[in-house]
């Protein structure tokens, strides 16, 4: 099941490079979005992580650090990173494989990738809004904006 | 379910009648291969169903994956303001194969606009924030890549040859 509103958001420790590891709660005191997705290298011109790079500032006007996570190895993110011109961090979920997303309970067994899901995690570290999209559909990003505002009413 | 935000206004540039049963919302960028294969299927959409049909098209560049595309939306805009934005708009698809900085003023030239005029609303924050504000439409109406599609303002799940078929069954 996936993890839902209101709950903590488990904390992880992740590579973003080969040798630069990033943690959720380095974050703390900013909001956090986590994008877990299949694979890198979809073959769609506008994927969903070209199209988050797209829309970063719409992001940060609301004070929020968005994060990409699946289980590529971070060789292959760089590259992916590199070719799409991503300005925002893929996270490796390589070893053990896949174990943040079965935290966040997000990981496809059968296929061995993470699902493709959202999460909204507000400055205290909880899960504001987390949202499973069958796989082959690109959420977009309406659902995170919706969240990001209703986050700023408190 | 996805739906258009905002509502269309007097700012949108459309095709067809007002009053038309069925309007087509296309959030599309200029560079975009898989917006260039939809332009003519909404042409024969347009043809096959002509005044039934209303099309609306917002611009949604992909700046970072499309070096012209931003600039190719303002070039439509900039055309926009002297009643042109349809001959730009299909003038760009048209010559989409050799995009480069200096065609968005042979095309004007091409379609009969006052090029002085045209290089100086082109490069206004006025055009440019039209282009924004088309993006952060799409980013707020679920966007999920170009082209989307959103008929009667609710969000298609699919291509404009789906589109089309869907289209073709409801007439039935």
């Amino acid at each position: 099941m996936i993890l839902e509103k209101g709950k903590v958001a488990p904390d992880f420790e992740l590579n973003a490079t080969p040798d630069q590891k990033i943690k959720l709660n380095d974050f703390k005191g900013k909001n956090v979005i986590l994008a877990f997705y299949p694979a890198d290298w979809s073959p769609v011109c506008g994927d969903q992580m070209a199209l988050y790079n797209e829309m970063l500032k719409y992001f940060s006007k609301h004070d929020a650090q968005m994060i990409g996570i699946s289980v590529d190895s971070t060789w292959c993110h760089n590259a992916f990173q590199k070719d799409r011109k991503l300005h925002f961090p893929l996270l490796a979920d390589f070893e053990p494989k896949g174990e943040v997303s079965k935290a966040y309970g997000v990981y496809d067994d059968e296929v061995g990738e993470s699902k493709r899901a959202l999460f909204v995690i507000d400055k205290e570290g909880k899960i504001a809004w987390s949202y499973l999209s069958p796989t082959a559909v690109n959420p977009g990003a309406d659902g995170i904006l919706d969240a990001l505002e209703s986050l700023e009413q408190k | 379910m996805s739906t258009l935000k905002p509502a269309i206004g007097s700012s949108d540039h459309s095709e067809g009648s007002d009053s038309a049963a069925i309007t087509i919302v296309e959030f599309g960028d200029y560079q975009c291969p898989h917006c260039a294969h939809a332009y003519p299927i909404i042409k024969e959409i347009q043809q096959a169903f002509g005044d039934q049909i209303r099309f609306v098209f917002r611009h949604f560049p992909l700046q970072e994956s499309h070096a012209f595309a931003f600039q190719a939306a303002l070039a439509a805009e900039a055309a926009a303001l002297q009643g042109k934005f349809w001959e730009m708009h299909e003038a760009i698809y048209d010559n989409q194969y050799r995009l480069n900085d200096e065609l968005f003023q042979e095309l004007a030239e091409t379609i009969g606009l006052d090029i002085e005029q045209f290089d100086e609303d082109i490069n206004t924050e006025a055009v440019k924030q039209k282009v924004e504000d088309d993006f952060e439409s799409g980013v707020r109406s679920g966007v999920n890549g170009t082209p989307s599609f959103y008929v009667n303002e609710t969000k298609f799940d699919g291509g404009p040859e789906d589109l089309f078929e869907m289209l073709k069954e409801n007439a039935e």
